[in-house]
């Protein structure tokens, strides 16, 4: 819908716009062509298609040599791998197709209790961290004991490692006996949230305070209240740098959801040991293990392509 | 006859110990156009953003259209939805298309409904020859495009003053007419219109008068012809010659 600026066809106002007569090279008056638009295309010249055909015929060159590359690559690993002293028991433990076809579906049940923590966990961490951030631009003195609450927080959470902080969370809060019974995930869920809030609202405050000073002035300037000028103007441009940053502490978490495990909540990872303990055989880790880098691929894909697209954006020249 | 929109009396600003306004008496009366010229740094900006209150005041008063607005119980936020300002870095919010840019006060401040304001947004777009431009980005645009957009954002609500602080000097020199231009044009319609310049002959062109500001004092002032041809104070005329100068 919004279709940005169609290149080359000048402005209607065109006050001075550059676009005199008889530009060299580019009048189609007297050509063959019969371009329905008038503004004949340029028509590219025996150079640049000689420039083309060579360039084509790199990209082929470099892609052959890069498989001839990976290939030999994967030969020595195997090579070297299959030689060890040790190649044959491993084997037989870790890379058992039989034990992991066997264990196969209970892993996957128990993905499924990942994907459903780390789906309610994610938009927990995005509240939560949101409410912080916003605490810690408050200015003014009634706001102080907020605003040092919110420092605490994430001094407090990020320092602690996240294991000890499902320990204390996943059998500490319960203990209080305050709260009606919930299962493992529950406070799993809740100690991936504390955790990772800290994180995520200091990259949401470096947004925030990344947006030039001069946005929040003509926004004012505007009469927008201090509220009115966050919702609309600051946030919306904090949220989009963050954009990479936040997708890479959700590549994070997606790994991290595995250890809710350790409360005992049956998991992937936890589905895994139990099949590992049945057969003596580990196989259900690497199972596991797969399983999780597969659902973060897509994620970690899209995470590059994004930052691609954006420093590209970047180096276009934007507005300040 | 007498009307004023804006009126500052004896109006102080100081940063820490520098005092950048030192005791301002300045008036703008409505379909008025006043300049405002001065060395960089004699206090022209912050003159500009004290009008709007976006700069503290330390002393004095400050009356748009007759209320004080630096008594502490006024609504700062009511009282720059009452002011259009543009400043020299068009500052457009990157994140939303022209149009969103011009409707946003007009949506959010003033609660017009959507259909309303951007029927109105896509008239003033039109206007400055800008229609088939209203659903880009603010980035796939010139200087002067963006200068222009900005302008028509801080007069789409209909404000009772603009203040433009030297709107100008970030564009090229082959920019520059495109926005004077619209700025006479506003004028013509009977804008009331405080600027910050650095562009003399705009200045006499457009202005009914001029201001020269001095280490945050006004040190002269008057009909804009008249100042700019035959200064009365010696510093006004080495600024002038400085700026005037080939
Ligand atoms: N927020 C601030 N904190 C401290 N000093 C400031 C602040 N804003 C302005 N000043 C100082 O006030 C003085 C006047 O600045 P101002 O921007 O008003 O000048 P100006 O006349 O607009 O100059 P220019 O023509 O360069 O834009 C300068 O010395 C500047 O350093
Ligand atoms: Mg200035």
């Amino acid at each position: 819908m919004t279709a940005p600026a169609t290149p080359g066809v000048p402005e209607p106002h065109g006050a001075g716009e550059g676009s005199g007569p008889g530009r060299p090279g580019r009048d189609g008056a007297g050509h063959g062509e019969t371009g329905a638009s008038g503004t004949g295309r340029h028509r590219p010249s025996a150079l640049e298609l000689d420039r083309r055909a060579f360039r084509k015929k790199q990209g082929y060159r470099s892609v052959a040599v890069s498989m001839a590359s990976t290939l030999v690559f994967a030969t020595v690993v195997v090579l070297v791998l299959r030689n060890t002293p040790g190649w044959p028991r491993v084997a037989d433990s870790f890379f058992d197709l039989e034990a992991a076809r066997r264990s196969f579906p209970l892993v996957l049940q128990g993905l499924w209790l990942n994907v459903r923590v780390l789906a309610v966990a994610s938009v927990g961490v995005l509240l939560l961290a949101l409410v912080i951030a916003t605490l810690r631009t408050l200015r003014g003195p009634l706001f102080f004991p907020l605003r040092a609450l919110a420092a605490a927080y994430t001094d407090l959470f990020r320092g602690m490692p996240l294991i000890i902080v499902l320990y204390l969370v996943g059998f500490g809060i319960p203990g209080l006996r305050l709260f009606p019974r919930m299962d493992a995930a529950f406070w799993g869920t809740l100690a991936l949230v504390l955790v990772y809030s800290a994180y995520v609202s200091e990259v949401f405050r470096a947004g925030i305070e990344a947006v030039h000073p001069s946005q929040r002035l003509a926004a004012r300037g505007l009469g927008l209240s201090h509220g009115q000028t966050m919702r609309r103007v600051v946030l919306p441009q904090a949220m989009r740098k963050v954009t990479p940053a936040l997708m890479n502490d959700f590549v994070a978490m997606q790994k991290d959801v595995g250890l809710i495990s350790v409360l005992g909540a049956v998991d992937a990872v936890r589905a895994a040991q139990i099949e590992t303990s049945r057969y003596y055989d580990f196989t259900p880790y690497v199972v596991a293990g797969l399983l999780f880098v597969l659902l973060a691929l897509p994620v970690i894909r899209l995470t590059d392509w994004y930052s691609a697209r954006l420093r590209a954006r970047e180096q276009m020249g934007s507005v300040v | 006859m007498a009307d004023p929109v804006l009126e500052l009396r004896d109006v102080w600003c100081a940063f820490g110990d520098h005092e950048v306004l030192r005791g301002i008496d300045l008036t703008v009366q409505r379909h008025e156009v006043v300049a405002l010229i001065g060395a960089s740094g004699s206090g022209k900006s912050t003159l500009l953003r004290t009008a709007n209150l976006l700069e503290h005041v330390d002393d004095g008063q400050i009356f748009l259209s007759g209320q004080d607005i630096t008594d502490p119980r006024v609504d700062g936020d009511a009282v720059r939805a009452r002011i259009g300002t543009v400043f020299q870095s068009y500052n457009l919010f990157p994140h939303l298309s022209v149009l969103d840019n011009v409707t946003l006060a007009a949506r959010v401040v003033h609660r017009r409904p959507r259909a309303e304001a951007e029927e109105h947004g896509r008239q003033l777009l039109a206007s400055i020859g800008l229609a088939a431009k209203a659903d880009a980005y603010p980035d796939t645009l010139s200087g002067g495009q963006q200068q222009r957009v900005a302008i028509v954002r801080a007069i789409a609500t209909d404000p009772e003053l603009l203040l433009l602080d030297e709107i100008t000097s970030a564009l090229d020199p082959e920019l520059v007419g495109e926005v004077l231009d619209l700025v006479r044009s506003l004028k013509a319609s009977g804008s009331t219109i405080l600027m910050a310049t650095h562009e003399m002959a705009f200045a006499r062109d457009v202005a009914d008068r001029v201001v020269f500001l001095d280490a945050g004092r006004v040190l002269e002032e008057g009909p804009a012809r008249e100042l700019l041809s035959s200064p009365r104070e010696p510093r006004t005329r080495e600024f002038l010659a400085r700026v005037l100068a080939p």
